[in-house]
């Protein structure tokens, strides 16, 4: 199934790819959500995205100048992240993989912690019960199965359709395309349908998972996998921020009040590589590449911005935005120093331990050995 | 002032150690911006661009195209503003001070005049990545010998005394709580009695090990409650007899001399309902209930009183009245003494609804809020002896009733299956019935189906 193929199968789309926002009569549940946003609203998620673009450029000049041990570019997927994102509730819990710095961003995460984890000077640096946004899960799939057993546990607190606004809360996991070929997720899915848990899966189909094409991870559309499970689900253009925001925010309402598990497949393309490891360039094709480019969620949402009648200046205030974020996240990488080595032991038990304490006193006293500044 | 700025070969690649020049996009002279690419390089793994670190004029490239670079070598150098990110250091003297943590926070880019010294100075790749020749450059100074470094340090952690000589260490241990023991330890402590903060802990740095564990849940039942009190001085000591004491003893007196008692025991094999129990416990529809071998003997019983009615009724010299209903009683060690509340229709409860009722008496029980009501108008009784470690016993009748059963611990032992000895969770069934209502073949018939349960809990379904 090429990329172009996919308009065969039925996806919730608001906004064209020319901007035009159209409510199809079978998703006018999704409309309503829309109906709520003001001007404001969407000049955040404009700015939202344009921010984390141009963060995301910045990071992998930086990894290419030897400031970080790797970069995770998330580029053509910002409308997924960003709409997503801004549709969690208030005490809803997120579980990302390792490329959701759009919804990071959306849930107050200083992006610095992000440059820091892959320098390899700290594993995250965010506290999870205060942003409620957990660690990124490294290991593909891992975090879905974390979620999914939050979910359960909420489901078993009573935290589920009690309405109660300040206690009732829904999960969301996300994963890509590659990890849905993981047990795992399976996994996850048959845990959440049996419990009726209060999760929401939101796969971020980038039809590359690393080097294999989606097509040789499924025969079916992605949204279909969870329904043999017990887990319904649908298809949104992922690029288009306006679907991810609504059909997200339902799915997590629903969730939230009970509706149990819930499955979106949100359909778009990694524009860059799958790290800084590789190089796209020696499996897939240009042309395929400059058919997605040419889809670009910003682009699209600058399209719609522009018909509501928003001017160059709001463009122009973004972009001076982004320059003074790139020159601050540069300006605090090279400033980053090395952690003390006591660091790495920290957080291995939750108290204090006499092998690992024995191992901390070992470490320094090798690393004492080299003598003062004797590190020629 | 300006500065001369080193832009050296990262590793772009997750450990790669070199890389081939295969184009400049800039030249000695010329004006870059910061992340101007400035060189096409091919590594091991991929083509690529490299974006300039600063902003500069380009003074000298180091290297030719084809040319390959190892990691952590300069590639260009330029001249740079000032304090210039990316350009890190202000040392503009002729013969660079390296400062070890300038340099770590400089990663590859170093600033000097002396383009020499920068080369045979430290490079430090950030950890896990670049190439493991850098440990060669650095040298070890002739300090404190490893074995020696260690020693001195182990001397400054808390000491853990052997327990096994100091049992005054043991006492402090366990007075703090601090009791080391991974989570499979605790689990299996947990799940076999035994009290961690009382087992001696072997591991070698103190913490509790499986065979202490094992050793541990031997003793247990010998010495649950390891603390003496000390001898009262008084020679006697008079408690009034009153309250519950008082109505227990009448119970108890009226019951024994009132219904003539027949006891009958058996031996059963209840490795089918522990892990039944284990299954339950493990279900979603249980998570949160107190899911108990009592509760599998319970549910046993009622099914059991089905289909021998007699056992369930009670003997008022004009008549016996069988009791098509179960108040199902549960004797109860509380504070102020026994007490035997029952669960009211028990046999109309689902297994959840009956664990929950369960826990439920329990817990008001041991508040000592238990009601008179709750303990009227009940119809069997089971007393749950098994808990203090007791094999079984010949339980006597609660009032008004003709039949309790006797449900003793539950422990491995040898037991014959298919004529080869095997150890399996065995328990001993005591039950006692008023002979007056219940005759032997009854009684019999009703503790062997109350055992078949034990014996095989999917009888339940039936």
């Amino acid at each position: 199934m090429s990329a172009q193929d996919a308009s065969r199968v039925p996806m919730v789309q608001l906004l064209s790819p020319e901007g035009q926002y159209s409510v199809p009569a079978e998703y006018a549940e999704y409309g309503k959500y829309i109906d709520q946003l003001g001007e404001a609203d969407f000049l955040k998620f404009y700015r939202d995205m344009a921010r984390i673009r141009r963060f995301d450029n910045e990071a992998t000049a930086l990894q290419r100048q030897g400031q970080l041990g790797l970069w995770i570019p998330a580029i053509g997927q910002e409308a997924a992240q960003i709409g997503s994102g801004h549709g969690v509730g208030h005490n809803d819990h997120i579980f990302p993989s390792y490329r959701e710095h759009g919804v990071a961003l959306t849930h107050g995460i200083d992006l610095m912690s992000i440059l820091k984890m892959l320098r390899g000077v700290n594993h995250g640096g965010w506290n999870p019960d205060e942003t409620r946004f957990h660690l990124y899960g490294i290991v593909l799939g891992t975090q879905v199965l974390h979620a999914t057993g939050y979910a359960m546990g909420v489901k078993f607190d009573g935290k589920v359709g009690s309405g109660n606004h300040d206690e009732d809360l829904a999960v969301i996991s996300y994963f890509g395309d590659g990890a849905t070929a993981e047990g795992d997720i399976s996994e996850s899915f048959l845990f959440a349908a049996t419990t009726q848990a209060p999760i929401v899966f939101f796969c971020q189909n980038n039809q590359w998972a690393i080097s294999s094409p989606v097509n040789s991870q499924t025969t079916v559309p992605l949204y279909q996998r969870g329904s043999g499970f017990g887990v319904p689900g649908i298809r949104i253009d992922g690029n288009d921020i306006l679907a991810s925001y609504a059909v997200t925010k339902k799915h997590m309402d629903d969730a939230r009040n009970g509706a149990g598990p819930y499955m979106i497949e949100a359909l778009t393309y990694r524009i860059g590589a799958h790290t800084s490891s590789d190089d796209p360039s020696k499996y897939r094709d240009q042309a395929e590449v400059d058919y997605w480019a040419a889809r670009d969620p910003l682009i699209r949402f600058e399209k719609f911005l522009r018909r509501q009648g928003i001017g160059d200046d709001f463009f122009a205030e973004c972009e001076a935005a982004g320059e003074a974020l790139s020159a601050e996240i540069r300006e605090k990488t090279f400033a980053l120093g090395e952690p003390p080595i006591e660091n790495m032991f920290k957080h291995v038990y939750s108290e204090t331990h006499p092998l690992i304490e024995e191992q901390l006193a070992w470490l320094e006293a090798y690393e004492a050995s080299f003598g003062e500044g004797g590190a020629h | 002032m300006s500065q001369i700025a080193f832009f050296n070969l990262p590793d772009v690649g997750e450990g790669l150690t070199e890389a081939e020049i295969v184009s400049w996009k800039v030249k000695p002279g010329d004006t870059v911006a910061v992340n101007q690419v400035i060189v096409e390089i091919e590594t091991a793994k991929s083509l690529v661009e490299l974006p300039c670190p600063f902003a500069g004029v380009i003074q000298e490239l180091h290297g030719a195209e084809g040319d390959t670079i190892e990691v952590g070598k300069p590639l260009i150098s330029a001249v740079v503003a000032d304090g210039a990110v990316g350009a890190v250091s202000t040392n503009t003297s002729a013969i660079p001070v390296v400062d070890p943590v300038a340099e770590a926070a400089s990663a590859h880019t170093a600033v000097a005049d002396n383009a020499a010294a920068v080369v045979e100075s430290r490079q430090p790749n950030l950890v896990g990545y670049g190439s493991s020749n850098h440990a060669g450059s650095r040298r070890r100074g002739p300090v404190t010998a490893p074995a020696a470094a260690v020693a001195a340090a182990s001397a400054s952690l808390p000491v853990v005394a052997n327990p096994a000589t100091s049992l005054v260490n043991v006492v402090s241990v366990t007075a703090e709580d601090k009791v080391i023991a991974k989570p499979p330890i605790r689990k299996l402590a947990k799940d076999l009695g035994v009290d961690l903060t009382r087992v001696t802990p072997t591991g070698f740095a103190g913490e509790v090990t499986r065979e202490d564990v094992l050793g541990g849940a031997q003793q247990a039942s010998v010495f649950r409650n390891l603390s003496t009190p000390e001898a009262p001085s008084a020679r006697e000591e008079r408690i009034p007899v009153k309250g519950v004491r008082k109505a227990i003893a009448n119970a108890m007196v009226s019951s024994a001399f009132t219904a003539p008692h027949v006891s009958i025991f058996v031996d059963v094999d209840a490795t089918r309902t522990m892990e039944y129990v284990k299954r339950l416990k493990a279900s979603t529809d249980f998570a949160g209930v107190k899911v108990t071998p009592l509760l599998i003997m319970a549910k046993a019983m009622i099914w059991a009183v089905r289909r021998n009615p007699m056992v369930n009724s009670t003997w008022t010299d004009e008549e016996i009245i069988v009791h098509n209903f179960v108040n199902f009683g549960i004797a109860a060690a509380t504070p102020r003494g026994l007490i035997v509340p029952n669960i009211k229709d028990a046999d109309k409860m689902s297994m959840l609804e009956l664990a929950k009722a369960i826990e439920n008496l329990a817990a008001v029980a041991r508040e000592g809020k238990t009601t008179p009501a709750d303990m009227k108008d009940g119809t069997i009784t089971i007393t749950n002896i098994g808990v203090f470690g007791v094999d079984t016993g010949t339980p006597i009748l609660n009032p008004g009733e003709v039949g309790i059963v006797a449900l003793g611990s539950i422990r491995p032992k040898p037991w014959v299956v298919n004529n080869e000895i095997q150890v399996r969770q065995v328990t001993t069934i005591g039950a006692t019935f008023d002979h007056r209502v219940v005759d032997g073949d009854v009684a019999s018939r009703f503790v062997q189906d109350v055992a078949s349960v034990i014996e095989e809990p999917a009888l339940l379904l039936d």
